[in-house]
């Protein structure tokens, strides 16, 4: 199930091996990402999780703000 | 999580084309003197002139920033204790601006050293305006600084 997690929880979900996904547009992430973090914009989320994502792993997905 | 831009205003490590380039949390200085509330001035001025700054900033147990100690304050009257003599709630900026955004601002506003904070507002150093607009003059130049 999803939950949300602050930055420390990130951090160590990090350590932990879990996988990070960055869902916005690629020029963005080009620009600035996660470190290790794979792209995944919103509009190919769906259709390509399950080929790219490890099942057996977390999973962090972030995008630029909360709000 | 809260958003990348979480993440960035905390001053974590990003990869990216962006990456390498010059920002607020980069160019501060993290050795910049600290002090807290209750210390008296005499020997915080004392501390910092010998260490060779002229600013210095207050902060509580978590490095929190309280407050700045720029040259006026540095040299108010020795016998009040700091929260008696600093700049409270300073403006502080986040460690991903842009070190050309900081540079033009500090310029125009004559501001001579800026803290630099995560979005929690802890410390992560002191900007100085010379450094910033060197950084930003050696981007415009075309090399990094």
């Amino acid at each position: 199930m999803p939950e949300e997690i602050d930055r420390e929880g990130v951090r160590r979900l990090m350590a932990e091996g879990a996988q990070v996904v960055d869902v916005l547009p690629a020029d963005e992430y080009a620009e600035s990402r996660l470190p290790g973090a794979i792209n995944l914009p919103l509009r190919r989320l769906e259709a390509e999780a399950r080929d790219v994502l490890d099942a057996g792993r977390p999973v962090i997905v972030y995008c630029w703000d909360s709000a | 999580m809260v958003g990348k831009l979480d993440w960035l205003a905390a001053g974590l490590p990003t990869e990216g084309t962006d990456a390498a380039r010059p920002r607020a949390g980069s160019m501060a200085r993290a050795d910049v003197p600290t002090c807290r509330l209750d210390e008296p001035l005499a020997e915080v001025r004392d501390r910092v002139r010998t260490a060779g700054w002229d600013a210095c900033v207050v902060v509580n147990h978590e490095r929190v920033v309280l407050g700045l100690l720029r040259a006026k304050e540095l040299d108010a009257d020795p016998g009040l204790r700091v929260e008696q003599a600093m700049r409270p709630g300073p403006s502080t900026f986040r460690p991903f601006v842009a070190i050309e955004e900081m540079a033009s601002f500090m310029i125009d506003h004559d501001v001579p050293n800026a803290p630099v904070t995560t979005s929690d507002g802890r410390l992560v150093g002191l900007l100085r305006r010379e450094d910033a607009a060197r950084a930003a003059h050696q981007l415009h130049a075309g090399g990094h600084p």
